[in-house]
């Protein structure tokens, strides 16, 4: 694995003063990512935050080939990429590896663009998609979507004196990706760079369709002090809110376990979207949402597990 | 008669043109939207998503366009007047449940905000690209009633209109407004009396096991179909089908079934229609437009003193009042945000009896009344 100081010599494959908002947490994932690829790399992105920011006319924060489709078709543009691509190899007109690598946002993977990419990833296409997931519809000012957590306050499902923000829980994406049963998947965190660096070089490492989940803390639609991201991107991870794990080859593997789980609320308390929720009246409600982290959690610790020692006394280890 | 609305206004806003259409859609009944985020339609959704719940309504961000128009097509058979709103690509992808809404008469309202296309296009600015697409987009020979406004008073008033005509012709109405059209703040005065239309239901001693949705008696009739709910037996399919509502593929079903269609958008023309025409005494040249191009259109005939025709209702598009215009003048000049659209309507309802010109700008920037000046000019001189 490449250390930060090797990182750093490496040309970046996105260039700064791009229009992503201070404290914007994608830049960083789509730079670790890309830096990871050891060959040549063209990406195709999904409408979103990603797209707007970073080409405007007449400038690119590109420094390699870029292709924009519609909302809903990363995933299938990347399939189309992909294949024609081995059609060239496989007729000698074209030679070297190169790495197809698809981003799209939460909206653009949990919601629109679920479809092309299961289609993408059943059919086997080698390719890596990477979800630069901030919970939301940041682009078109903060609406839910399927990946926005229960209680989190959003312009279409907003907290008031009836709802306290999203009623249902986000749905687990990398699990349903998991259950495609891939050869790589999952899910990294802004915070923790160097799991995702190590996340992304071994996803690049093998062949077929893999796919990376990493939560992007977004100072607009969670609103929080921009200079936050990086340690928002952490406690999401150390209160298990979002935990850092792979799944390869249908083997679950945690690849940080916080030394000390802290509770859900250090990682709320900084977010806006999460404020209606420290109000009287809701303690209910909070104390409800840590036990469906507490829950999951175990779950996971239960998946990971070495083989044979699964679905023992169920208690927590 | 549905529209305009009679009595003095009940209150007086400033406010939005996305956010007239929220209060529009509630006061015509509205209560159930089903959306999804686009720019520049998002204010549609976050208004409906704040408004309904309060009044028993339902709001439901849905996972795309496809899904969002399902679900207004589900909760409009079930009784509910629904409204979906979006742009561009997401009209694109609406098209398929345009065309089923038409032929199996579910009402529905759906609004288009038009921002620059093809694609992605320009998100944030205005265009007038979505016009045929309104009317053709969906595969098949459907009908199409499609409305467009020139201002927050009218974007609010063809909202209910869109509802109306909605339930009382059974089929899709497609509301395009236009980016600056939807983002522009004006004064609204929210009519005391609104003229608000329901569906008709079947009678109730009707026998509802055996009930013919499709039924007619008259080859210009609209359906009385019942909703979902109401004790009915009935069958509902976007295959072509006869009067009882299950799949035929007979000539003589096909083709009555389809010929139904528009000959009860064609009878009812006479509420449906919206064309404004203000032709100064010897006026040769006539100015006609639509949406947010109307705006530059009527301060440009109005300083050169020529004829202005403002439409509202683009589909059915207004044959009969275009060929009488063209009689009486030597020229049309159509202004609109394209490359030309709407000018092959008025070129073909003409028929040669008057030169057409076009002022036709798509680069995402609004056309300015020294645009249509200068070629209102320049027609003069020609003739």
């Amino acid at each position: 694995m490449a250390t930060l100081k090797e990182l750093v010599l490496r040309e970046s494959p996105i260039t700064g003063g791009h229009r992503a908002c201070a404290g914007c947490g994608f830049p960083q994932i789509i730079r670790i990512v890309l830096m990871a690829a050891k060959d040549p790399v063209v990406v195709i992105a999904a409408t979103g935050c990603l797209e707007v920011t970073t080409t405007i006319y007449p400038y690119s924060a590109w420094n390699v080939p870029f292709l924009h489709n519609a909302f809903e078709n990363a995933a299938a543009t990347a399939s189309g990429v992909e294949a024609a691509y081995e059609a060239l190899l496989r007729k000698g007109k074209l030679k070297g590896k190169i790495n197809v690598v698809a981003f799209g946002g939460d909206g653009g993977t949990y919601d629109i663009g679920f479809q092309s990419l299961s289609g993408a990833m059943e059919r086997g296409h080698n390719l890596l998609y990477v979800c630069y997931n901030n919970e939301g519809y940041m682009n078109t000012g903060v609406q839910r979507s399927g990946a926005t957590p229960r209680g989190a306050s959003t312009t279409t499902e907003p907290a008031g004196k009836v709802r306290q923000g999203k009623v249902r829980p986000r749905k687990d994406l990398t699990a349903i990706m998991a259950a495609h049963d891939l050869p790589y998947v999952a899910q990294a965190s802004v915070g923790y760079y160097m799991d995702l660096l190590k996340k992304a070089e071994k996803a690049f490492s093998i062949e077929g369709p893999k796919f990376l989940n990493v939560l992007q803390p977004c100072r607009l639609g969670w609103p929080y002090k921009p200079e936050l991201t990086f340690e928002l991107g952490r406690l999401a991870v150390q209160t298990a809110i979002w935990p850092l794990y792979e799944v390869e080859n249908g083997k679950w593997k945690l690849t940080m376990k916080p030394r000390e789980k802290k509770p859900i609320t250090e990682f709320m308390k900084h977010q806006d979207r999460f404020r209606h929720l420290f109000r009287p009246g809701n303690e209910e409600l909070l104390a409800d949402l840590q036990t469906e982290v507490d829950r999951n959690w175990q779950t996971l610790l239960e998946k990971c597990l070495p083989a044979g020692q699964a679905g023992g006394e169920g208690g927590s280890k | 008669m549905i529209f305009p609305f009679p009595g003095k206004p009940k209150e007086v806003k400033f406010i939005l043109g996305n956010e007239a259409c929220v209060e529009a859609a509630i006061a015509a009944g509205c209560r159930f939207f089903a959306g999804y985020p686009i720019t520049p339609s998002t204010e549609i959704a976050e208004g409906m998503a704040k408004a309904l719940p309060r009044i028993g309504g339902t709001f439901i961000q849905m996972e795309d366009e496809i899904a969002s128009l399902g679900a207004v097509i589900g909760a409009s058979i079930c009784g509910l007047k629904a409204l979906t709103a979006t742009s561009g690509p997401g009209f694109s992808l609406k098209q398929e449940h345009i065309g089923y809404a038409a032929l199996t008469e579910i009402p529905c309202v759906i609004v288009n905000v038009m921002r620059g296309g093809p694609s992605t296009g320009l998100p944030t600015l205005p265009a007038q690209g979505d016009v045929m697409q309104a009317r053709w987009g969906t595969h098949g020979d459907h009908p199409a009633i499609v409305l467009s406004p020139s201002s927050v008073k009218e974007y609010y008033e063809l909202t209910i209109k869109a509802f109306n005509l909605s339930e009382k012709f059974r089929t899709p109405v497609i509301l395009l407004p236009d980016e600056v059209i939807a983002h522009t703040r004006e004064k609204l005065e929210i009519p005391e009396n609104i003229k608000i239309v329901d569906r008709k239901k079947p009678p109730a001693n009707v026998d509802k096991k055996n009930y013919r949705p499709y039924a007619v008696s008259r080859d210009d009739e609209v359906p009385v179909i019942p909703n979902f709910g109401e004790g009915f037996r009935f069958n509902i399919t976007g295959l072509i089908h006869d009067d009882s509502g299950f799949p035929s593929n007979a000539p003589e079903i096909t083709q009555s079934t389809l010929m139904r269609l528009h000959k009860k958008i064609a009878a009812g023309y006479g509420e449906i229609k919206g064309i404004e025409v203000d032709l100064p005494r010897g006026a040769e040249v006539a100015v006609l437009s639509y949406g947010a191009s109307f705006r530059s259109a009527a301060q440009a005939a109005k300083d050169a003193q020529v004829g202005l025709v403002k439409l509202t209702t683009l589909f059915p598009f207004p044959d009969k009042e275009v060929k009488e215009l063209a009689q009486k003048v030597k020229t049309i000049i159509v202004v609109e945000m394209n490359l030309g659209q709407l000018i092959g309507e008025v070129e073909r309802a003409a028929g040669g009896l008057a030169k057409i010109a076009g002022v036709n700008i798509a680069n995402g920037l609004l056309i300015t009344p020294d645009v249509i000046r200068e070629k209102i000019r320049a027609c003069q001189k020609k003739t």
